[in-house]
């Protein structure tokens, strides 16, 4: 029987396989932030040992920067001291970092696939959740804890137990104006928070194929959110035509090699999946969350559920508490939803096409009064080539805040939160509560969608400002 | 880490699902560059509610926590074990928990027993007519119970067979790993030399 692309590359990582026993996997890269290393630093310091391999080692300050005044020293005195402990560490273990300020520095999942770090094949960990991004390339990659960042730092592997496999195939082209962010979120409304959870996921089928490598990072991002361990998509010519010349991408004959390796990277024809789900792209419309978890969506066209709607008590129980928190009513048309706060940015739609994509819908319009929307680009290398391409012009010409580069209001470490009772429309990853600032109610959207919402200040598409025009 | 063989102590039930890491510690709390200290955030959203279960006095002092499905789902930061373990909980039982936050947990030392849905519900019924009753987690025979009688409640909890035997055995995972450093050398010297680096000119 033949294997699947999560096979094989889990097999070509194997340092250790005995019975009863996790197999001991060989960790190709290594990267870390401020807020999950500081303690794993300092197990390896009470133990006295080093970081066996700072070559396959990457640091980034990103979740507690300020994306204001991110030329002056960290305000907040204990954000800064934990952003002072990584260059420490960073220093003293001899680990590669870039800091705030620095051209390199941003999200670490989107300064991994920019810098060329993120290839084909490759086992990739980090101590946070959507490591699930660099799939998108073929590799393995996962979110670990601070134990496990201890762990790798000292060994350069993790015991792993084998994952089950499964298969998401989408048939067909996603419709014009839907994209990658809807399509997970689609997903998710269907599988729930804990549908994925024991699997290794392979996204494939037609409508994956057409995703650029960017869309094809949105979906492997969040496929967290439903519980798996990891997300894949084969690599094919998309890949290695967005790795070609990349800073760290393997150059000349190594190139050849490399790519003759990773075109082996597939599902076989004969392999199986322990599960499959299929989904029709023509099925899937802009979506979004209503409720506190990235399972409670709906067509932006529907209403919010009520209760009663779901069969399961549990499921009941949990919109009876996620209407109140978001002091929703069922019924109530999403398209009247009222917006506060538009959040663009983060690992999942924080990279140079979203925000393209964001400035084609907002040129020519204004933010609509009463709404405020900050456009935090992933890395500051997005942020500069979006000021090549005068983005950051048509965001603060429409009212929009031009803003430098980190994780910001996707949770809210740095000063970038929601107040008591806001309300967001996000780009981001999680509705959870509070995720964006205590008591902060946060709607999961695609760009296009947020884009169109700062605009009309109620949750919508950008089909909806051709028809209602301005007022 | 310390050896985990049974543990007896005042369970809550939790009734929630979904309870992830963001409600189990905010991101504001994850400052912190210690390991301990978190317990102050420990569903810090909630904690400001009198009616939640561990501001009541006969729960406060729990040790065993009883949880929904897909307790721990989101974010892989461990801090989220850590904030329970600094609170003084030393095993949480739920239908179904986020990968990251139980292999965290396995790594930590908090103990996570995965029980059928209706030994949750059974539980939750039991500890809310009983405040402040124990709950019993005996990881050498993988059972859950509470009560006496015909009140009483037990069954069994899965966990992995591994995990088991390194809390059992209070394993540190990194001294057993190297042990292995001749199979990781090994496996070193055959990496394909296009396989990236972050450091060029070193070594």
């Amino acid at each position: 029987m033949g294997k699947t692309l999560s096979e094989k590359v889990w097999d070509e990582h194997v340092v250790r396989s005995v019975d009863g026993e996790p197999d001991l996997l060989f960790i190709d890269l290594h990267l870390i932030h401020e807020v999950t290393s500081p303690q794993a630093f300092d197990g390896l310091r009470l133990a006295g040992r080093q970081v066996r391999r700072p070559d396959l080692t990457l640091a980034t300050e990103d979740h507690n920067v300020p994306t204001l005044d991110w030329d002056k020293p960290i305000a907040d005195p204990v954000s800064r001291t934990q952003v002072e402990t990584l260059r420490k560490n960073c220093e003293e273990f001899g680990v590669r970092l870039h800091p705030l300020g620095d051209i390199e520095q941003g999200i670490v999942h989107v300064v991994g696939p920019q810098l060329g770090l993120t290839q084909p094949g490759m086992t990739i960990v980090c101590g946070d959740s959507h490591t699930s991004t660099h799939g998108a390339f073929g590799a393995i990659a996962h979110g670990i804890g601070t134990s496990e960042v201890e762990h790798v730092l000292a060994t350069q592997t993790l015991p792993q137990a084998r994952p089950k496999t499964m298969a998401v195939t989408v048939n067909g082209s996603l419709p014009e104006g839907v994209t990658a962010k809807d399509l997970i979120l689609y997903l998710i409304t269907q599988t729930g928070t804990g549908g994925g959870q024991g699997y290794i996921v392979e996204y494939r089928g037609e409508a994956i194929r057409e995703l650029s490598m960017e869309a094809r990072m949105t979906v492997c991002n969040m496929s967290i959110e439903w519980g798996a361990k990891a997300g894949m998509i084969a690599p094919d010519d998309v890949t290695f035509a967005y790795l070609k010349d990349r800073p760290e991408s393997p150059k000349g004959e190594e190139w050849d090699a490399a790519v003759a390796h990773w075109r082996t990277l597939v599902t076989d024809e004969d392999a199986e999946f322990d599960r499959e789900i299929v989904i029709e792209a023509a099925d899937v419309t802009p979506w979004v969350t209503w409720g506190t978890n990235p399972g409670q969506g709906a067509p932006l066209g529907g209403s919010v559920p009520a209760p009663g709607d779901f069969e399961d008590e549990i499921d009941q129980v949990a919109a009876t508490n996620a209407l109140r928190y978001m002091d929703l009513e069922a019924g109530t048309p999403l398209r009247e939803v009222r917006i506060d706060t538009v959040f663009v940015g983060s690992c999942t739609n924080g990279r140079i096409e979203d925000l393209r994509l964001a400035a084609e819908v907002i040129k020519g319009h204004q933010v609509a009064e009463g709404t405020r929307m900050l456009v935090v680009p992933g890395s500051a290398r997005v942020r500069l080539q979006a000021e090549d391409e005068g983005l950051d012009l048509v965001f603060k010409e429409a009212g929009a805040e031009w803003r430098g580069a980190g994780c910001s209001m996707c949770l809210g470490m740095n000063p970038d939160t929601l107040s008591p009772g806001e309300r967001s429309a996000s780009t981001s990853n999680r509705n959870f509560e509070g995720r964006q600032g205590k008591g902060g109610r946060t709607h999961l959207v695609s760009v296009p969608v947020a884009a169109a919402t700062a605009i009309r200040g109620t949750l919508s598409s950008p089909a909806d400002l051709l028809t209602v025009g301005s007022n | 880490m310390e050896k985990f063989t049974s543990h007896t102590g005042i369970g809550v039930p939790l009734r929630r699902s979904d309870v992830d890491t963001d409600q189990i510690i905010p991101a504001e709390y994850l400052k912190r560059v210690s390991r301990t200290g978190f317990e102050d955030g420990l569903f810090a959203a909630w904690r400001n509610d009198p009616s939640f279960v561990l501001n009541n006095p006969a729960y406060s002092a729990g040790s065993v926590l009883v949880a929904g499905p897909n307790f721990g789902t989101g974010s892989s930061r461990e801090h989220a074990v850590w904030a329970l373990q600094n609170y003084g909980f030393k095993a949480v039982i739920s239908p179904r928990f986020g990968d990251i936050f139980r292999g965290n947990s396995g790594k930590a030392g908090l103990l996570t027993g995965r029980v059928d849905e209706k030994v949750v519900q059974r539980l939750w019924d039991y500890l809310e007519e009983h405040p402040g009753a124990s709950v019993t987690v005996d990881l050498e025979a993988r059972t859950v119970s509470a009560g006496e009688g015909p009140d009483r409640i037990e069954d069994s909890f899965d966990i992995d067979d591994y995990t088991r035997w390194r809390l059992l055995e209070g394993l540190d995972d990194i001294g057993i790993t190297l042990g292995h450093e001749g199979d990781i050398a090994a496996y070193e010297s055959t990496r394909p030399s296009w396989k990236p680096k972050t450091l060029h000119g070193v070594g």
